[in-house]
């Protein structure tokens, strides 16, 4: 590198070793977003994890008063009350409807899409605009489409439910699952489009000449052949069951009726901002983030397969 | 045999379609009915029971054009962050040897499954308490100001640019700043689109923070101002549907018009991969 001196061409940062590297800009470049990871999810997530095992409450800003360490005292009062058992099995069915339906449906209508000739540009922006657009105005129409009068009980009448569909206790949390699998459907059935272009060609001409038929070709060839991107569709379903918040907020009026379908998100805010216990509020969120954790663990173990 | 299946396809493909766009023809239709009809006939146009008298309603009530504004300064604000800190991050990952990258793009993919449930409350504590930004659209900027799916895919592109380009105009020269701002830049375009798209839909549909965040309602977004009037104004209202889904239509307009007119940015694989990291 040193024949190189005194020629105009040199490459100054190749040749020192710098405290930071060859081209220390880059850590320059990098500052700004570095810093907003570190103020806006290092610093709240240990944050989090603090107040949950404090006595935390609101004061006003500048105020000092002590907020004494309560071990697991937080978890006790928020895990002792039945609403906030009550939401995490609310989720428990929300995710048992909402995934096998977004797994199943999306995969199929992804595999149609990849296959079809016509329209296919049109059915791309078909499925994807129900995931673009905000929950809140979607709402608007569900609600308009569910309740007791509605279009869709008109089309059933006398198999219409009774209470409605988002004031009934039994439907509700079934409604607001429904309601997520359609409208994210549109993602996941992306997701599978770009994975089913990692399926070779030739295995299903290999199954078609071992004589499989179209529904034997999609169980041998389609359902393995994606099996990444189903480990994917899992986990970001889960994760996306856990974060609920806006639907039973709109749909059912705040976890309605009587609290059956409440989420942990909505307790949250419920306790911990409106109420003024962010410590129990807290300790709902790392209870709700360990068991994601583990459901995901779960599933990468179980529907991962060895890669 | 054969046509059978692609004629059962069509039909699956057809009803899907049916299934994700009606919600929203029927969000049109009802936002212009005069008096609400939820019977089978109310699904189709009707000439004696058309208005646009539900969008004057809903102005009334939550100021549309306040809404919209404070839905665009929240998402222009995030969207200018994205773009010039996400790009400068972007491409420190993919051209530039330095001490802390791999560290910065594990972080990167690390961000991205950070459950926002569990920073709701010290956020919340950090932002309205100890910062005093509640009803601000600083607050409501900074949780969500460098989008690091976007990151990803600015590190994504600018890999892909052949690195003697690099080379050839450093010993020209050119500084990183140059290189970023005249060579690489104008060669990632259809980078900066795609990332811009999917960090817009980002804000503008955002409900629970600016929710949270925000009581004063000359500073609420779009879409908390109608949610709101949906959860406890649309009752007093002469037809309330009506009204909610013609701030549904507004709200909803914007990203879908974008969607349809870049829909070729978004390309599946590059979703995908986005995803995936």
């Amino acid at each position: 590198m040193g024949s190189l001196d005194g020629s105009p061409y040199v490459v100054a940062p190749k040749r020192k070793r710098h405290l930071f590297g060859r081209n220390p800009l880059g850590l320059l470049f990098s500052a700004p977003y570095l810093v907003f990871v570190l103020a806006v999810f290092a610093y709240p997530l240990g944050f989090a994890i603090y107040i949950a095992f404090h006595d935390y409450f609101f004061t006003a800003p500048g105020a000092v008063v002590s907020r004494p360490f309560v071990g697991l005292q937080n978890f006790i009062d928020a895990f002792t009350d039945p609403d906030v058992i009550r939401s995490f099995g609310n989720v428990g069915i929300f995710l048992i409807i909402n995934v096998p339906l977004t797994v199943v449906f999306s995969l199929v209508l992804a595999s149609g899409l990849n296959r079809a000739v016509h329209l296919k540009a049109f059915y791309r922006v078909a499925y994807y605009i129900p995931y673009l657009t905000a929950s809140v105005a979607i709402v608007a129409v569900w609600l308009f489409l569910f309740n007791g009068s509605g279009l869709v009980n008109q089309i059933l009448g006398p198999l219409a439910p009774n209470p409605s569909w988002l004031v009934n206790s039994s439907l509700a949390m079934p409604s607001i699952a429904l309601f997520v699998t359609w409208k994210q459907m549109g993602f996941y059935i992306l997701l599978y489009l770009a994975a089913l272009q990692n399926v070779p060609n030739e295995l299903y001409e290999a199954a078609a000449t071992d004589g499989a038929g179209a529904i034997r070709k999609f169980f041998s060839v389609t359902v393995p052949g994606v099996r990444p991107a189903t480990v994917l569709v899992l986990l970001v379903s889960t994760v996306t069951g856990a974060n609920l918040f806006t639907e039973p907020y709109l749909l059912t009026n705040g976890g309605g009726p009587n609290g059956s379908s409440t989420s942990p998100v909505l307790l949250m805010y419920q306790k911990g901002i409106e109420q003024g216990h962010p410590d129990e509020a807290s300790a709902i969120g790392v209870v709700l983030v360990i068991l994601v954790l583990i459901i995901a663990w779960l599933q990468n173990r179980f529907a991962g397969g060895r890669d | 045999m054969s046509r059978f299946q692609t004629g059962l396809r069509s039909a699956v493909l057809a009803l899907g379609a049916i299934a994700f766009l009606f919600p929203f023809y029927y969000m049109i239709i009802g936002s212009l009915q005069t008096k609400q009809d939820p019977s089978l006939g109310g699904a189709f146009p009707n000439p004696s029971n058309l208005t646009g008298a539900n969008y004057a309603a809903i102005n009334d009530r939550i100021n549309l054009f306040s809404g919209l504004l404070n839905s665009g300064i929240f998402t222009a604000g995030v969207l200018i962050c994205t773009l010039v800190f996400g790009v400068l991050v972007g491409y420190a990952l993919a051209v530039l040897q330095w001490r802390g990258r791999g560290v910065t793009f594990a972080l990167a993919l690390l961000v991205q499954v950070v459950p926002f449930q569990l920073l709701i409350i010290p956020l919340y504590v950090l932002i309205t308490r100890n910062y005093g930004l509640s009803d601000n659209y600083l607050g409501m900027i900074l949780p969500f100001a460098i989008n690091s799916t976007a990151v990803i895919v600015f590190r994504q592109y600018f890999l892909q640019l052949p690195k003697e380009l690099f080379e050839a105009a450093r010993i020209d020269g050119a500084s990183e700043f140059k290189l970023l701002w005249r060579i690489a830049l104008p060669l990632v375009r259809p980078a900066l689109v795609t990332a811009a798209l999917l960090t817009f839909i980002g804000p503008w549909n955002e409900f629970l923070w600016p929710f949270l965040i925000t009581k004063d309602a000359s500073m609420q977004p779009l879409a908390v101002s109608l949610a709101s009037y949906i959860s406890n104004v649309a009752a007093s209202t002469a037809n309330p549907f009506g009204a909610s889904l013609a701030g549904a239509v507004v709200l909803a307009a914007p990203v879908v018009i974008l969607f349809l007119v870049f829909q070729r940015y978004f390309i599946s694989t590059d979703l995908g991969s986005s995803v995936k990291g």
